[in-house]
This record gives C-alpha cells, structure tokens and sequence, in this order.
C-alpha cells in the first residue's frame, strides 16, 4: 500500500499545520514543560477559559511514561506526537473541517470507513472534562474529539472543540506499515532512526532507575512552588503582572513527576487518588487566578 | 394531517438511542392527547444522526371548548359582580344568574377557539425535545446554554408538508434532512412521503430493521451476538458488512482472549469453523456502501493484527512467571483502602473456603480453629484430593491480577488466570474454578461449573460483602460501586442452583445489616426469577433462610398446599392467633399448658387434634405432607374461635388458652409464619 506519494511523517505535520492555519488557527511551537497531552499546554487549558474567541494547532510532544515499551512495541510508545486543535468556540461545521483535514492529507473518505463513537474525555488532574468521540478509520482510532465542558473545575463560558490527531497512528495507517518504527519521517529516514533511542533510555528510566525519593522530592518542591505563588496572588496587587503562567509551569512539573512515579510502581491505587487531588487543587487554584486576572486586565 | 419531526444531531451514542426514542414517541402522544388534536399513529426511528417522529391522523384544528365560569353569588354587591364581569371582558348584563347545586351565582360560558395544531406543535416541541432524558448531556451554545445529548445541527419539521415554526439552539425548523456525512448530500428538501425514498437516495436507511437485516446479510457464517449486532446498527446510518482474514498463527492464543480483541475493542463478529471452532476470520461493519478496492479491509486487518500481536505479547511475557509465583505480588495491588491487599483478600479466601470445606462435610456444625488448622493441613496435600483443588485455587485464584493480559483485558480477570493455571499444568479442577469464580455476572449468567468452582465463588464474594459491610462500604439507593448486590444475588443463586447446603445466615458473621441485605436478594430471588409469590416467600423467609435448600422445599411446599380448600383459612386463623397475643402481650415465656384447665368442647378438642397433628408431624419428612396435616386442623380452630371466649373471667384459665394458642402458634412456624400470607378472611381480631 505504501505508494510514491504516500506522504512522510512530516509532510503530515505540515499539510495538517497549513489547512488549519487555512482555516484562522495560530499555529504555535510545542510547548516546552513535559506534559503528558496537548490539553495540558497552557494554549488548550488556559486559553479554553474566559470569553475571548481563540483558535490555534499545534503539535505536541507528549510523554506518557507506563506506556514505554523499549522501543519494542510496534504500537506504543514512551513520547508521542499529538497535533491538537482548539477552535473557541466550536463552529457548527467542526466536523465537516475536520473530515476536510483527513481529505487533505491524502484519505479518500469515500473509500474509507469513518465512525464517530462516544468517549469522552476527563483530566481528573486538570479537573477538566468534555463529551465527544474517538474517531475510528478503518477501524483505527485515529483521533480524539472532545467538546470541553470544564477546565479545573470550571464551567467554559464558550465551549471549544478539541480535536487531537495520533500523528504516529495516522501516518502508520497512510503509510500502510506495522510498526511506527517504519514510519518514514522524512525521505530516507525512519521514525527509528530519530526516535528510538528516546524510547528506549526513557523506558529504563522510567522503569527502572528513577529514584524514587528524588522524584517525590521533586514533587514536593514544585507543589510547594506552585502553591506559594498561589498565595502570594491573593494580595498581589498589580494582578495582570502577576506570574501565572509560571505558576501553572509548576504545576505540569507535578503531573509529570506523578506519572513517572506511577510507572514505576511507586504509588499504589490508594494513594493514586490522594495525589491527583494534590494536583488538581494547584490546577484548579490556576485556572480560578487565571479566569480573575483575564477580567482584571486593562482593556 | 401528518408530523414529521426529525432532530439532526452530531452523532448520538448507538447506546442512548432506543431510550430518546420511547420518551419522544410517549411525549409527543402526549402532546397530541392533551390538546386534543386526535389519536395519532406515531412511528419513531433513529439513526446515530437523526431523531424522527412520525404521526398520522393529526386533527388539523382544536375544536372548540366551553366551560362555565362562576362568579359571586346572587346577593353580593354590585361593585363585586362589575369586577368579575371585568375581570372577564364582559358587560354585568351578559352574565346570568344560575344554581352550581348549591347557591343562586353569577356566571357564564366562556367560549375558547380551538387552535391551529401547527401553533401547538411549534410551541410544544422545544421543550419536548430538550427534555428528553439523556445520561450524559453538554452545552453548545455557550454558559448556561440549552443541553441535549450532542450538538443540533438541523431540525425538519413538517405538518402537512408546512413547515412548523419553531426553533432550538438558534436552529430553525425547516424542510430539509442532510444524507450520510460522506455519500449523501448535506442539505436536501423532503416531504412527508418521500421522506425515506429521499433519505435512501443518500445513503440513510432510516429504519432499525433494515439495517439491522442488512448486517445480517453476509454469507460468512458468524457468531450473531445480538448486543453487538444492536450497537453497529445504532452506529450507522449505510451498515455494509464486510469479511476479513487474520494469520490462522493467532489461533494458538487462548479463543476468549481472540473474542475478546474483536468483540469489544474492534466490534467485530467472530467466525466460526463449522466444527464450531473459531476461523481466522472475522466481520466487521463498516459506514459505507462498499469497499471495492479493499481499502477497509486491509486497515482493519492491520488494526487487527496489530491488536492479536498486542495480545500474544501479553500472554508470552506472562507466562514467564507462573501463577504461583505472582501470589506474593498481590501484596502490592490494593482491594480496597480500608480493606487491605489482594494478598490479604487471597488469605481470607482460603481460610473462608475452608470454612465452607468443613461444613460440607459436616452440615449444621461450626467450624473450630483447630478443626481449620487440621484441614488446612490435610487440604494442602493429595492434589488428586477434590479439597486439595479447591484450596489451590483459592490460593491462585487472584494471581492473575499481576498479569499484563488482565492489565490490558481486565473484562478477563478469572478467565485468564483459570487458562493460565491450565497452560501452566495446574490440575483441571483448579484451571476450572478459576476460570468460573467470578461467575455469575448477572441472573442470565450461568453459576460455576464444577463444585470447586462454586465454593471458591461464594468465598470470594462472601468475603467481598463481609469485608465491605465492617468497614461501612454499605450500598445505598442506586449507588453499588463494589457491584455487592451482584455479588449477594451471585451467592444466592449458587446456593440454590448449585445444591449447596451451606449455613448462609450464620456465615453473615451476626452482621444485622448484611443479613438484611442477603435477605432481600433472596426475596427478590425468588419473587423475580422463580416466581414464587411475595407474600409466601415472607412467609417461610420468617421461618428462618439459614439453608436456601430447605427454604426452597418450604416454598415449594406452601406453593402446592395454597390452592387447597382449607389452607388460606388456616392461614388466617393463624393470623388472628398472632393478633390475639400481640393485643394480650403474651410471649409464652415460662408458661406451661394445664390440661385440667382445659373445658370440655372445642377446647379440648382443639388441644387433642393438635397433639395428633404434631406427633404425625414429627413422624414426616416432606413439607408438603406436613403443610396439609396442619390444613387439617382449620375445623378445630374454626370451633375454637367460634365457641370459646379467650378472655375468659378466670385470669388462670385466660392464660392458659392464650397458652394454647401460642404453642400452636409456635409448632407450626418452622416450615412458615403462615400470618404473613395475604387472605382475603378479616385479620383483625381483638379479645372477646
């Protein structure tokens, strides 16, 4: 199936990046903290808050440490590569825009099989939630769709469509190849040659030599960060000087912290739920600043 | 006149539609009936995208009403009769003074013009829409805005072919319907007759059926799976079916997990062998009206083998530790909080099957620590020993847990450690009671197996609903997060159809709210699946349910003795007997009966019948024949109450008859409490 024009891995990026620039969306850069979805960046989870319009796409890096597998699974992965577009508010036609970005990169929707089935979403850390869709091609889930409701713990005054592309998948599937390992990412090189060793160091890392103590520690310190800043927000008085942004940096530091602590066996399924709690509470504490500094701002 | 309503939605969830549809269709009747625009025929169908209503027979127009209003009375004064006049619209001279039945008033016939249906529907049916009752709704629109299921994109609302003015969302009711997202067209006029000519034109079959039967169609031989067939008919709107291959390699994998892989996380049909073995093949539904080139094939082909690769992975990594091996582990996976470990929960469900071990050996003798500790030993050898299998189960009955297959599989928790404990030269028994120890899932389910399977699933269970009830994890209204109910009818229907005497109440551990809990699943038990009456199962429930088997016999037995001619008599007789001693508070306690006190008659009568009675009793051994010897002693009591004054003057002698009663009262309570039978005989009785 693998034909001449076949696109490579990022020839999809861009074709997807350009049809939804196309269609009023920033294109931003990836976000540089760790965060384990493109929902976590601060362009989807903050920017969703408030009453201002916002579009954007991107693609994101987003590390999910219990899924490495060494570099041997030919279907999961340690890092993956999500391309997330937010449009706030959703547009009556989302999903006709959406099926129009799969025809632009090459998918034949009338030869292929497209279902909507019901999934929704929820961050428990983020207290965020929505409703929507995987969307199944052929069989393959290739993205998540979500309507957002809430994003830590609050209602969303416009509700935006998230639409998150599993670029990987996606492109196994146009490049009719097994393993994403196949996947050529450009002509002549694989997705093995720029990726592997990333999955495989991260997956001894995270399984295996990660210590433990030093990862609570690192918890711990950027919790307390987060939390300070929160206080100090309170009486802060020029609020729209007021460092936010960091503050919820600190925050993603704890999820990532939280999950690389999970895949390696360290926190058991009671304590699971106190610590998401921990993290929600700094998320929520973010988004309830944020929504109050956004409507403190001189106009 | 005709209505065609259809609500163009996003996709809707295939699980939700069955459920809008029968609100719509009652509510829009309902609509039709309160205004009185006729008997309609209503017809409703759905696809993932559309709602739709159909009816027939509408009346174009109300009739109209008259009601008589009435005012103030006769004499009132003038200034209140000009004010309800007023208040009316009307001149004083226009209203007349009638009698309502009781009193001379002022009043009149107001006159309403029916109105015009379209003007009711396009009133009604915003409201009639957004309450249909979904489990999970969003907004759209923004904060605070009108939620449903999933966005609305269009609404087709005809009533004669006129459009019905009306508005949801922002979205106006028009005469246009929108085909399949891909092969039919977005936007297309429709009229009432040609509504699903239309629809088919672009690739929409609007009727469940169809589709239904168009799944069906395919020559491959599959397994139909009608839960799975409903859901691809509710996820489609052009269900095409096609057949794809798999490497036959994949076979060697255990079939459940195969089925499993395609069923739930592919929706695919399996094929079977004509040998009823499983073929490497399968049948997936696809949204389209075809695949010429192969395309839809070849990805889920891929998906597939991606997914068996997925699997074989799991089952070759775990098979690197045996079952034994991974029981330590479970130290370190949490049953509940409050609860402990899986470890902990292993230890208590051999000790609990041990328990049950020895009194099955044993009926009606509780267990001592000592007799546990010597059967712990003599268990934990002799594998040929059917004890020593189901010890050995229990003891890896959660091992599985720690496996990557359960991880990813978890809906094969038990199966997978029962074809573990096989692979891995377990004897057959214990790969058996594994297997089957989380059964049954469900009252349609079937109960384990094998014996060893029986007792390793009521421990495990028990332990469950012990273990949450002590530490306060009680289930209330609909909220049942450790699913105990299930477990609680699971223990009940093991017992019962597994032939188990096993001393159920006694092994609640004195837990007053537990014991209450297992009696309601035993009620419903026996009410709901077998039919029983419910003032029968009450009764012999009051008569103790600490073996199910013996309840069973009780119950069986009234049930053949009710219709008889004497029995619901006898049975009110008893009820007036407790009513009698509940009004003397009489609680027979120290009181022995004095035959010299008895008088000459109906008394003594009563009391030499009844000494029969209960020797015969004694002497049989079916409850049935019991039951009619008690039926027989209907014409003595009858006498009795009919000539004996229980309140005698004589405090001696009134004690004595309540005496009386009460032992009867009390000997032939142990198969039922025959005062909880419902009978149409008065079964209030105060003292004469």
């Amino acid at each position: 199936m693998h034909m001449p024009q076949t696109p490579t891995f990022q020839e999809i990026v861009f074709k997807l990046k350009q049809y939804w620039s196309d269609r009023g969306c920033i294109v931003q850069e990836p976000f540089d903290v760790e965060v384990g979805a493109g929902t976590s960046c601060p362009e989807t989870f903050l920017r969703a808050l408030g009453p201002v319009p916002y579009r954007t796409a991107y693609v994101q890096p987003s590390r999910r440490p219990a899924d490495g597998r060494y570099g041997d699974n030919p279907n999961r992965l340690y890092k993956h590569m999500q391309l997330q577009v937010l449009l706030k508010p959703t547009p009556a036609d989302v999903i006709e825009q959406y099926m129009g970005s799969l025809e632009a990169i090459g998918i034949d929707l009338r030869k292929h099989d497209l279902k909507l089935e019901e999934d929704n979403w929820e961050n428990p850390s983020l207290g965020a939630w929505g409703v929507g869709w995987q969307v199944m091609l052929d069989g393959l889930e290739i993205t998540q769709f979500t309507y957002f409701q809430q994003c830590g713990g609050i209602d969303l005054e416009l509700v935006p469509a998230e639409i998150t592309y599993g670029l990987e998948r996606l492109t196994a599937f146009l490049q009719g190849v097994d393993s994403v390992y196949d996947i050529e990412w450009t002509t002549g090189v694989k997705y093995r040659d720029v990726r592997y060793a990333d999955e495989l160091q991260y997956s001894v890392y995270n399984f295996e030599l990660a210590d433990i103590p030093t990862l609570w520690k690192l918890f711990e310190i950027h919790e307390a960060e987060a939390r300070r800043l929160l206080e100090l927000y309170k009486d802060y008085s020029d609020k729209h000087r007021f460092p936010l942004l960091a503050a919820y940096d600190h925050v993603l530091k704890c999820s990532n912290l939280f999950n690389i602590l999970d895949a390696r066996g360290a926190i058991s399924v009671t304590e699971r739920v106190g610590v998401i709690g921990r993290i929600r509470k700094q998320a929520v504490g973010v988004a309830e600043s944020w929504v109050d500094q956004s409507s403190e701002q001189p106009a | 006149m005709n209505l065609l309503l259809e609500i163009g939605a996003e996709e809707i969830p295939d699980w939700m539609l069955t459920g809008a549809l029968e609100y719509l269709g009652a509510a829009v009747a309902a609509v039709l009936k309160e205004n009185h625009l006729g008997e309609a025929n209503i017809r409703t169908d759905a696809t993932p995208r559309r709602l739709v209503i159909r009816a027939e027979g509408l009346i174009a127009q109300q009739p109209d009403s008259e009601e008589r209003v009435w005012g103030p009375a006769k004499n009132a004064p003038p200034a209140a009769v000009a004010g309800f006049a007023k208040k009316q619209g009307l001149d004083p001279d226009q209203l007349e003074i009638l009698s309502d039945g009781k009193a001379e008033k002022y009043s009149y016939i107001r006159k309403t013009a029916g109105r015009a249906a379209g003007a009711i529907l396009a009133e009604a049916l915003p409201q009639l829409v957004l309450k249909t009752p979904f489990p999970k709704t969003m907004y759209w629109t923004g904060k605070g805005g009108i939620r449903f299921i999933r966005p609305i994109r269009w609404i087709l609302g005809l009533l004669d072919n006129q459009v019905i003015p009306f508005e949801i969302a922002g979205i106006h009711a028009g005469n246009e319907s929108s085909g399949h997202r891909k092969l039919g067209a977005p936007r297309f006029p429709v009229t009432y007759e040609n509504y699903e000519q239309k629809l088919r034109e672009n690739f929409v079959i609007l009727s469940a059926d169809e589709r239904s039967e168009r799944i069906r169609a395919i020559p491959t031989k599959y397994k139909c799976d009608n839960d799975l067939l409903n859901t691809l008919v509710n996820l489609t709107e052009w269900p095409t079916p096609i057949t794809g291959t798999f490497d036959p390699g994949f076979l060697d994998l255990p079939k459940e997990v195969l089925m499993m892989v395609m069923r739930h996380h592919q929706k695919y049909f399996a094929v079977e062998t004509p040998d009823g073995n499983l073929a490497p093949r399968f049948v997936a539904v696809t949204n389209t009206d075809g695949d010429p080139d192969g395309l839809i094939r070849h990805g889920n082909e891929r998906v597939l083998r991606a997914r068996f690769n997925d699997a074989r992975f799991f089952w070759e990594t775990d098979q690197k530790r045996k079952l034994i091996d991974r029981v330590r582990d479970l130290a370190s996976v949490t049953f509940q909080a409050k609860l402990g470990s899986y470890l902990e929960k292993t230890e208590r469900i051999e000790q609990l099957v041990l328990h049950l071990l020895l009194y099955t050996e044993s009926p009606g003798k509780s267990p001592t620590e000592a007799d546990l500790r010597n059967a712990k030993v003599r268990y934990t050898f002799g594998p040929d020993k059917p004890e020593f299998q189901v010890v050995r189960a229990a003891r890896l009955s959660k091992a599985d847990l720690t496996t990557e297959l359960v991880k990813e599989f978890t809906e094969l928790q038990g199966v997978v450690g029962g074809l573990y404990a096989r692979a891995q030269g377990e004897p057959e028994d214990v790969a058996i009671a594994i297997y089957d120890h989380y059964k049954p899932v469900s009252m349609e389910d079937s109960i384990p197996r094998t014996q060893a399977g029986r007792l390793l699933s009521i421990a495990d269970k028990l332990d469950t609903l012990r273990g949450c009830f002590r530490v306060g994890l009680i289930p209330s209204g609909s909220k049942d997060p450790f699913a105990l109910r299930r477990a609680a009818q699971g223990i009940v229907k093991i017992l019962v159809e597994g032939k188990l005497r096993l001393p159920i109440q006694t092994l609640c551990e004195g837990s007053m709210q537990l014991e209450e809990f297992l009696a309601e699943r035993i009620r419903y038990y026996f009410r709901e699946i077998r039919g029983f009456q419910y003032d029968e199962v009450n009764a012999v429930l009051s008569s103790g349910w600490d073996d199910l088997l013996d309840l069973e016999e009780r119950l069986e037995a009234v049930r053949a003795v009710r219709p008889t001619e004497d029995f619901e008599p006898l049975a009110a007789s008893f009820k007036r007997i407790r009513n009698i001693l509940k009004q003397a508070q009489f609680e027979g306690l120290g009181d022995t009966l004095q035959e010299s006190l008895l008088e000459l008659g109906p008394e003594t009568e009563l009391y030499e019948q009844f000494t029969a009675t209960r020797s015969a009793c004694r002497m049989l051994q079916d409850y049935r024949a019991k039951l009619e010897r008690i039926a027989s002693l209907r014409p003595p009591l009858d006498r009795f109450f009919d000539k004996i004054l229980v309140n005698a003057a004589d405090p001696a002698v009134r004690r004595n008859r309540l005496t009386l009663l009460h032992t009867v009262l009390a000997e032939f309570s142990t198969i039922a409490d025959f005062s909880e039978i419902v009978t149409n005989s008065p079964d209030k009785e105060s003292i004469k």
